[in-house]
């Protein structure tokens, strides 16, 4: 009865209490009082760090906007008022918007941001009510004095100490500007950002900033990482 | 001659009229809520037998849920697209709901079947049939209501003016065509059997006994079996459920047919999709197993009609799902070859059969005689329709290798 197999495969699944008919879906986290724990590189909505002393990182150089596949993102640079700048360096992040009907958490803007400017929470659980409050501005996604999120009347945040220490600064799967000491290495920065984890096995980069003393191949070309 | 509902023989008053408007509120909730409880079934079961959990969040089991999801369809934007052909898109989605609706009520839900009796109830001191109508023409009733809702689809794909919906309809429109033919020929095996289109004659006709008091007098039996495998494969065709669900293929279609509705009108196909699958089981439920009819045991004997009405309607609402959630879907071609080069000379022959079988009673045939007889012509038709079959396909291998076509 080769044709009929099928029908015992899913009738045998209504069995509960047998190994393959087993629920293998979990139950929402709120179902059972404390959340659940979330996996370490879940992508969530995204803030936009600061430094120690309170400057920006953020530089006004639109490449997340330049990357992003949903063209959620929209930044306007502006060069920084000489007596009260606003990120170190010439410009800032004078315009940052991020559309979230749009966002696909691809996190390629975390990728490409040469600051570590802007990183990803572990935040899921935000439904708005209307398109307007989709559009996240600068004013929303900046951290506060303190280096956390600030928090939305629409969003959960009520596990924020668990996934603060999940929240690395800053993860890179790739090269970053073209520095060849770091190719096939995931390279890591410990900055501060929304949370700070120490790296996992792996991701330990050689130091960033070579010495220039030595006759190295990469030296020179080196750009972005110092 | 065929049994008239008790309440509409001789004189007709305030009563009779109200029994009647009773019966259409109650079988109109009735069916709405079946089609509640076969949203939440069909979301609920299909997730064990896929080893997922189901709606949980609404009510307890989420039993809540159909009623969620309807409300939330009230409140969505309701598109037109500038492309639609408004008039038909407006009102293709009611062309589906209609007969879906209509069918249900030439269904007995209940009704006490015995010799004495004959199927009637006594409802507020008059005879009745737990059945909203019984027209001499049932059966043709439930076949000319599953043609219109042909319509429903295909308009709906078409006046979309949009590809996916198109596609659908087309796909819709062969499909329900094709196997429309093979419901209404083994549909006929039975009105052989029962002599009579109507639903509570055909009911009637299952009630008794039955073979050595053990086996039931049920159609299913009565006709060979074959024609209930026939009218359950095409049935399901019909109701483009799994695995004949290629007019709302998601996988290619986006949605099929109701690709650009939303809203409430998309509620109203939804709805009228499920509630032809109650309706669907309802019929197999009547023709083949005896509706209602079954043995009582204890306490008033019209209590258990819709009992065993129920538990039997049940069964085939599981097997719905169990089907959808096991089989794959058919290609189109096995879908087309399947439909016209089985199932419509299968219950042609089979049908031809049963005819012959109910002359062979009336001349006092030898029964046994005629029935292997049969089935050998049977046999022998579908082994040259095969032979032939073959041959085309050959000649046309052999055609294409020239190069040319014959």
């Amino acid at each position: 009865m080769g044709y009929l197999d099928g029908f015992k495969v899913t009738f045998n699944k209504l069995f509960k209490n047998t190994q393959t008919g087993r629920t293998v879906t979990v139950p929402y986290v709120k179902d059972s009082g404390p959340k659940r724990v979330k996996p370490d590189r879940i992508h969530g909505r995204h803030v936009l760090n600061r430094y120690e002393d309170g400057m920006e990182k953020c530089i006004g150089c639109e490449l997340c906007a330049g990357v992003c596949p949903a063209r959620c993102i929209y930044v306007r640079g502006a060069d920084n008022p000489p007596d009260d700048p606003v990120s170190p360096g010439e410009r800032y992040g004078f315009v940052y918007e991020i559309n979230y009907l749009r966002c696909i958490h691809c996190d390629l803007c975390v990728e490409a941001c040469p600051t570590e400017a802007i990183t990803e929470s572990k935040l899921f659980e935000f439904s708005f009510t209307n398109r307007q409050d989709a559009i996240y501005t600068k004013a929303e996604l900046v951290v506060d004095d303190d280096g956390l999120p600030q928090q939305m009347p629409w969003e959960d945040w009520s596990d924020l100490d668990a996934v603060a220490a999940k929240s690395s600064a800053w993860v890179r799967a790739t090269a970053p500007s073209g520095d060849a000491d770091y190719v096939g290495v995931v390279a890591w920065s410990g900055e501060l950002g929304f949370g700070v984890k120490p790296p996992e096995l792996g991701q330990t980069a050689p130091d960033p900033a070579p010495e220039p003393e030595a006759e190295e191949p990469h030296d020179g070309r080196g750009g972005g990482h110092h | 001659m065929f049994a008239v509902d008790p309440l509409l023989a001789g004189h007709i008053g305030l009563a009779e009229v109200l029994i009647v408007l009773l019966k259409v509120v109650v079988t109109f909730g009735l069916l709405l809520v079946s089609v509640l409880f076969m949203i939440w079934f069909e979301r609920k079961l299909h997730a064990d037998m896929s080893n997922r959990l189901g709606p949980n969040r609404a009510g307890p089991f989420g039993i809540l849920q159909t009623l969620a999801d309807g409300i939330k369809f009230f409140f969505k934007e309701d598109l037109l697209p500038d492309r639609a052909d408004k008039r038909v898109f407006i009102l293709a989605p009611f062309l589906s709901l209609v007969p879906a609706f209509l069918v249900f009520s030439v269904i007995p839900i209940g009704g006490v079947f015995t010799e004495e009796k004959q199927g009637a109830v006594r409802l507020f001191g008059h005879e009745t049939f737990l059945q909203l109508a019984d027209p001499p023409i049932g059966v043709l009733l439930i076949l000319a209501c599953s043609s219109i809702a042909v319509y429903g689809v295909m308009l709906a794909g078409w006046s979309s003016g949009s590809k996916y919906p198109l596609l659908g309809s087309v796909r819709a429109s062969a499909q329900m065509v094709s196997y429309e033919a093979a419901l209404g020929l083994s549909v006929v095996a039975v009105v052989l059997l029962a002599g009579s289109l109507s639903t509570h004659d055909i009911v009637m006709s299952q009630a008794g006994d039955g073979f050595l008091g053990v086996v039931p007098h049920w159609n299913v039996i009565v006709t060979g079996v074959v024609p209930f495998v026939i009218f359950v494969i095409a049935g399901t065709a019909e109701l483009n459920r799994p695995p004949f669900d290629l007019v709302e293929a998601e996988q290619e279609l986006v949605g099929g047919f109701h690709t650009e509705y939303s809203s409430i009108r998309f509620a109203l196909f939804f709805l009228a999709e499920f509630m032809n699958t109650v309706t669907m089981s309802a019929i197999i439920v009547t023709l083949f197993l005896g509706g209602p009819a079954g043995p009582t045991f204890f306490g008033p004997d019209w209590i258990w009609g819709p009992l065993w009405f129920v538990a039997k309607l049940f069964c085939f609402l599981f097997m719905f799902v169990w089907l959808r959630a096991t089989l794959p879907r058919f290609r189109y071609d096995q879908l087309m070859d399947l439909g016209w080069k089985v199932l419509i000379p299968l219950s042609l022959g089979w049908m031809l059969l049963i005819a012959t079988l109910n002359i062979a009673r009336d001349e006092d045939w030898n029964p046994y005689l005629v029935g292997i007889g049969g089935l050998v012509a049977i046999f022998g038709a579908y082994a040259m329709l095969l032979g032939a079959m073959r041959t085309a396909q050959r000649r046309r291998a052999a055609a294409d290798l020239e190069g040319s076509t014959p």
